[in-house]
């Protein structure tokens, strides 16, 4: 044996090793990450002047994203030791701390949905408050308007989508995360869940088919992302190559491989590939995969990355 | 404006976890809680062996990532000494300055905050020493102002070899162990 | 410290105090640290008083903060502590909030051992006390009650127990612990090296450690000392099977196979002689022997150790030149725990004779000559005249015993001769962790007519108590004076800091209680034990106000080495440090110690070595609320290859059985290259079984348990525990 090494510490959370983030924030950062990804294509047909035709990517999503990012924020509220001290967060703003940034991106990211969907507001709720007619048609007689919507959606959703990784990102301490790729993974990981989840819910054949292209298109750029984040990884220094490792061969293999590129990645893949070359029909079991994956790969970015550590900052 | 650090000298520590002792009871840290602990490390196959034991805790770095990623300011380097502290009543409780810590030195305290070493600052104001320090039956800590080349640790820095832990991590870190 | 009211403190936050604890969300708050200063002012106080945590009695100041124990710290004008206590004195306070103590007296219901009790009155308690002793009295006589006892809280309920009539008072503290060490050293120089030791380590040049884990042991001036030792470079040279923390300081360190110290120590001496290394003056002029015992020393090479003791021959030369190199300022340390193979007290001889040819006896840097404060004894009446005598060592079979032997009185009271034992009083030891061969001991406690156990937690000896008596804790008594002999003299006060939780009471109390029933109130003329300090300092001069407030009072400096003027005087038959022990010899021992090889461990099994943890006071602390976080159960040291070879793995559980079948509870296994491979290793005290001791129950593996074997030291009837072997059972 080369070297022993042993402690008396013994903290709640952080012996043997890290765990103090649990389900709440994977949760988070996963709806966190979707509903960027809803914003940007929405924004993106807003502006393209497309959304006569994808009325469910651009009207009924921002709707479901209000309700998705609420149910993230809450888990994040889940996830505070401290709960009631939570509105400290809106009482300063810290330049160098990616989570007060995205406090603040949250206050941004409510009003932006909601003047989207008040595009086009569901029957039901202008039936209740007949006043935001006057809103709608207002922002109906000017198309520069909807545009700017679009272009503002599609910021604050990438602001949103790069914040989810970002958060991780910046963690010095957690070699796994200490990438910036992971920022650009989990934006386009958002993408692709959202666009699956338009895929998966729209009744437009043509919406239904727009976004299984464009999902495909994410999906592969996701592989390359996540390509060079663990080149980027595995060619730095001993501690981010055994970051690495414990996706690759280590502890998290397994599931990484089969969850997250197998399931969630390639197989959803080859199933869009045939359904856009019209050999089988649509179906949700490739957006719902492609939804699985991403949550799964929150999971095991979050747990792997805390467990990954510093040489001899880890005891047994 | 002082620099506040500790020296403490491996060769004399016997690792007898009084300093962790201490700091329970001068800070009433909860059972189960530690905001300073032993680490042996021992090399070698029997009966050539090194052992180095150090006493361990938050080392108060001069780069500190857990300020920095800190959403509220509740973590922050205090204008005495520039200790690292967090203010309880600020901390939302979100973990981050605990995962942005390559040392692990923090946890959360059970009423729900970020806790950790806090150098007994209470104590320094008054001019004692930290509890840790001033309680080693072996006198192997010393704590002081790293920007006074005429206090005690600078002096033994001066002299002595000693190591850091984890250089590589980039913080900093203000406690330092002679070898 | 989750459970318990200490945590309702004012909360420091840097220097951010929450001004209403329950509604500081929205309240206001205050920043600055006058108001937290002004707050602590009024709220605390500082009392001295002297450590019990362990023997060494530590001047101390406890704070109490708003009515409640807050903290411990060392007195600075105490010599023992200078200041500083170890962690088991630093966490004492944790003794006040256990929340196992025992709480009101408690009587027996069921069968002894079954641990099924009634709560009662003191009053009630004590009658019954009272009258089982009065009927032993009259049956069998006062001698049949007998004592353990460990630690200064003792002496009072000896003094009621003398008062009675009673004979037989034991510690395990002799015949399980030092004994041989200390009669090794009177048979050489004629007195022993005493508690606290008379080791100068402080200003030692070469610091012979031999078994001794200084750092793991805390005895609180001997580590402040090694540590300085370190910083002044001495040479440190490391004896041990263990690669213990001393082991890692030494430049030298010797893996010596176990059992085999007597060989090392011939060798050493042998080099010494025969390179006539020696203090030649020194010998000539306080020497007896010389010339018998370097004859006889002669034979004894390196070369002929290196195989017993696996140490090779140059390293043997190289320490023991090193040795002699810086002499007198040399210690090889004499120990403290020593019984440890039934020859004990011939391999403390050797290390007496082998600091006695480096002349370090009364020398700076070797063994000083302790002071200590002289304080008149309070005026009782005389004893009443014993007819029967001690039956600890009947017809002197253990010649040279020079306290009473507790595995005596057990054995008396297994075999009624030479006359019956009856009553067990016990004080403050748990004989079941602290006398080997547990089977044995509750043999004896089934021949009592009355076991009364006076202890501050539910000890395992207290589980097959007939009357078990809750006894305040230090922190909330008065007890007697500490004048222990050291490096100045000094008297030293415990005194109470906090009330106690419940129905406790000191021990005086219960003693002066128990003598009034009992018909003898005239031992205890005082009201309150105040009246008897007082007395006994007003006497020497002083007063107890002013002792109560400084905790301790330093007398005179006095010289404490050679080099200042003493001319030593050695209390042996020839007047002389004897190198050649005729009283030996006469008594049919050998009379320059003899190296006898140990026992082997059979096939798959390892020997069994204990020793102590820095957080921990034998098995009297593991329910400590603060060491207990600290350590709360031990691990089986075993070596890293030996490990693998049963496929063994750190953090496993495993289970030990040893020779004769005895399997301990389950503990988790440290698999390490720190140790030799034909040994185990555990930290004494854990693996208690007495369901009262909630929070200690079960956790880690008792020493003792497996300790069903042991060797007596003919000399002076101790009983050597290193004899014993284990295997490893992997179900658990």
């Amino acid at each position: 044996m080369l070297q022993e090494i042993t402690t008396t510490r013994h903290n709640p959370h952080i012996d043997p090793f890290v765990h103090v983030w649990g389900w709440e924030i994977p949760i988070y950062l996963f709806l966190g990450g979707m509903v960027a990804g809803m914003m940007i294509i929405s924004g993106y047909f807003l502006f393209s002047k497309r959304y006569k035709d994808t009325t469910c990517s651009c009207f009924t999503i921002p709707l479901i994203g209000v309700a998705f990012l609420s149910i993230g924020m809450f888990a994040l509220f889940l996830d505070l030791e401290h709960k009631f001290y939570f509105w400290r967060l809106y009482t300063t703003f810290r330049i160098s701390s990616p989570m007060s940034w995205g406090a603040w991106i949250l206050v941004l990211v409510y009003p932006v949905i909601i003047v989207n969907f008040l595009i086009n507001p569901p029957e039901i709720i202008v039936r209740r408050f007949p006043k935001l007619n006057l809103i709608t048609s207002y922002i109906n007689e000017h198309p520069k308007l909807i545009q700017n919507i679009g272009i503002t959606n599609m910021l604050i959703g990438s602001a949103l989508g790069i914040y989810t990784g970002i958060l991780l990102s910046t963690m010095g301490a957690r070699p796994l995360w200490n990438s910036s790729m992971l920022a650009v993974l989990f934006l386009v990981s958002g993408l692709s869940t959202a666009a699956a989840f338009v895929h998966m819910i729209s009744k437009s054949q043509y919406e239904k088919e727009l976004l299984a292209k464009a999902d495909n298109g994410f999906l592969v750029i996701e592989l390359f992302v996540i390509m060079l984040f663990l080149i980027g990884l595995s060619t730095s220094s001993a501690v981010h190559m055994n970051a690495a490792r414990l996706l690759i061969t280590g502890e998290y293999a397994p599931q990484f491989w089969t969850f997250v590129i197998g399931t969630g990645i390639i197989l959803p893949l080859i199933i869009q590939l045939l359904a856009v070359n019209k050999k089988i029909k649509h179906n949700p079991i490739a957006p719902i995969l492609v939804i699985i994956g991403g949550l799964i790969l929150r999971f095991i970015i979050v747990y792997a990355g805390q467990y990954s550590h510093y040489i001899n900052a880890h005891f047994k | 404006m002082a620099r506040y650090g500790m020296v403490i000298d491996t060769k004399k520590c016997v690792g007898c976890m009084d300093c962790v002792v201490a700091c329970k009871t001068e800070n009433n840290v909860p059972e189960g809680y530690n905001r300073d602990w032993i680490v042996q490390v021992a090399n070698g196959k029997f009966p050539y062996i090194n052992l180095e034991i150090q006493s361990q805790r938050c080392n108060h770095c001069d780069n500190t990532p857990c300020v920095s990623c800190c959403p509220t300011g509740a973590s922050h380097v205090h204008e005495i000494g520039k200790v690292v502290l967090v203010d309880h009543e600020v901390c939302i409780g979100c973990k981050a300055c605990i995962a942005a810590c390559p040392y692990d030195a923090r946890f959360i305290h059970p009423d729900g905050y970020a806790d950790k070493c806090t150098f007994c600052i209470h104590r320094v104001e008054k001019g004692e020493l930290p509890a840790c320090v001033s309680v080693c039956p072996t006198h192997c800590m010393y704590f002081g102002d790293l920007d006074d080349p005429n206090s005690e640790v600078s002096k033994l820095l001066a002299s002595r070899k000693y190591h850091v832990l984890l250089p590589e991590a980039g913080t900093s870190p203000r406690i330092f162990y002679l070898i | 410290m989750n459970s318990i009211s200490r945590r309702k403190f004012l909360k420091i936050t840097g220097f951010t105090v929450g001004a209403a604890t329950a509604s500081t969300a929205l309240g206001p708050i205050v920043k600055g640290a006058k108001k937290l200063e002004e707050k602590s002012i009024k709220g605390i106080k500082k009392i001295p008083t002297y450590c019990d945590i362990c023997f060494w009695k530590c001047g101390a100041i406890a704070y109490v903060k708003d009515g409640i124990l807050w903290k411990i710290e060392g007195n600075p004008d105490d010599p023992l502590s200078r200041g500083r206590l170890c962690p088991r004195g630093t966490g004492g306070i944790g003794a006040h909030f256990d929340p196992d103590r025992l709480r009101a007296p408690l009587i027996r219901t069921r069968k002894r051992g079954e641990e099924v009790w009634r709560e009662v009155t003191w009053d009630e308690a004590l009658d019954f006390i009272a009258n089982k002793m009065k009927k032993i009295k009259e049956i069998y006589g006062p001698e049949s009650v007998a004592s353990f006892s460990h630690g200064i809280g003792g002496n009072f309920i000896k003094h009621m127990l003398k008062a009675y009539g009673a004979v037989n008072f034991a510690a395990p503290s002799f015949a399980q612990c030092r004994g041989p060490r200390d009669v090794g050293f009177e048979l050489t120089f004629g007195e022993n090296v005493g508690s606290p030791e008379r080791t100068d380590i402080e200003n030692t040049k070469c610091l012979v450690l031999i078994g001794s884990h200084l750092g793991e042991n805390m005895h609180n001036s001997q580590v402040q000392e090694f540590a300085h030792a370190i910083e002044n470079d001495a040479t440190i040279i490391v004896v041990d099977p263990r690669f213990s923390i001393a082991a890692s300081k030494a430049k030298y360190y010797l893996p010596i196979k176990p059992g085999t110290d007597i060989a090392l120590l011939l060798a050493w001496m042998n080099v010494i002689v025969s390179e006539k290394l020696y203090d030649e003056n020194y010998v000539r002029k306080y020497g007896f022997g010389f010339e018998q015992f370097s004859v006889e020393i002669s034979q004894y090479t390196p070369e002929w150790a290196y195989p017993e003791t696996g140490i090779k021959p140059d390293l043997i030369r190289i320490t023991a030149r090193e040795m002699a190199k810086n002499k007198p300022a040399t210690i090889i340390h004499p120990g403290r725990h020593a019984t440890w193979y039934g020859d004990d007290t011939q391999r403390s001889r050797a290390i007496a004779l082998l600091n006695a040819l480096l002349g370090s006896w009364g020398r700076k840097g070797g063994f000083f000559f302790p002071v200590s404060y002289s304080l008149p004894p309070y005026p009782y009446p005389p004893y009443p005249t014993p007819t029967k005598e001690k039956l600890d060592n009947p017809n002197n079979k253990y010649p040279f015993a020079s306290e009473e032997i507790t595995n005596g009185i057990r054995e008396a009271t297994i075999t009624g001769k030479p006359y019956p034992i009856k009553g067990w009083f016990v004080y403050a030891t748990n004989l079941i962790h602290a006398l080997p061969n547990e089977e044995e001991t509750i043999k004896a406690i089934q021949n009592l007519d009355l076991l009364v156990v006076i202890d501050v937690i539910p000890s395992e000896i207290a589980g097959w108590a007939d009357v078990v008596l809750p006894e305040t804790v230090y922190l909330e008594r008065y007890d007697e004076l500490h004048t222990s002999a050291f490096k100045e003299p000094f008297v030293g006060i415990r005194q109470p800091v906090v009330d106690p939780p419940a129905d406790q009471k000191p021990n005086w109390w219960i003693a002066k209680k128990l003598a009034e029933k009992l018909g003898l109130g005239q031992y205890f003329p005082w009201n309150h034990i105040e009246e008897y300090l007082d007395y006994r300092l007003k006497a020497a001069g002083l007063s107890l106000e002013e002792l109560k407030q400084k905790g301790i009072i330093k007398g005179q400096k006095q010289p404490i080495y050679i080099e200042e003027g003493i001319e030593p005087e050695f209390a042996t038959p020839s007047g002389k440090i004897e190198f050649y022990s005729t009283q030996l010899l006469q008594a049919g021992f050998d009379p320059v110690p003899r190296y006898k090889r140990p026992q082997e461990p059979p096939a798959g099994y390892y020997r069994l070595l204990f020793g102590r943890a820095p957080v921990h006071s034998f098995s009297r602390t593991q329910s400590n609320p603060i060491l207990m976080d600290m350590m709360d159960e031990n691990e089986v040291w075993i070596n890293y290859d030996i490990a693998q070879k049963w496929g063994i793995k750190t953090g496993q559980y495993i289970r030990l059985k040893n020779q004769d079948g005895i399997v301990s509870n389950k503990i988790k296994v440290k698999a390490t290259e720190r140790i030799r491979p034909d040994c185990v290793y555990l930290v004494h005290g854990f693996g208690h079984n007495s369901k009262m001791l909630k929070r200690a129950y079960q956790k880690g593996a008792s020493d003792s348990q497996l300790i069903t074997k042991y060797e007596i030291d003919p000399i002076m009837g101790g009983t050597g525990m290193n004899v014993n072997f284990v295997t490893f059972e992997l179900e658990v």
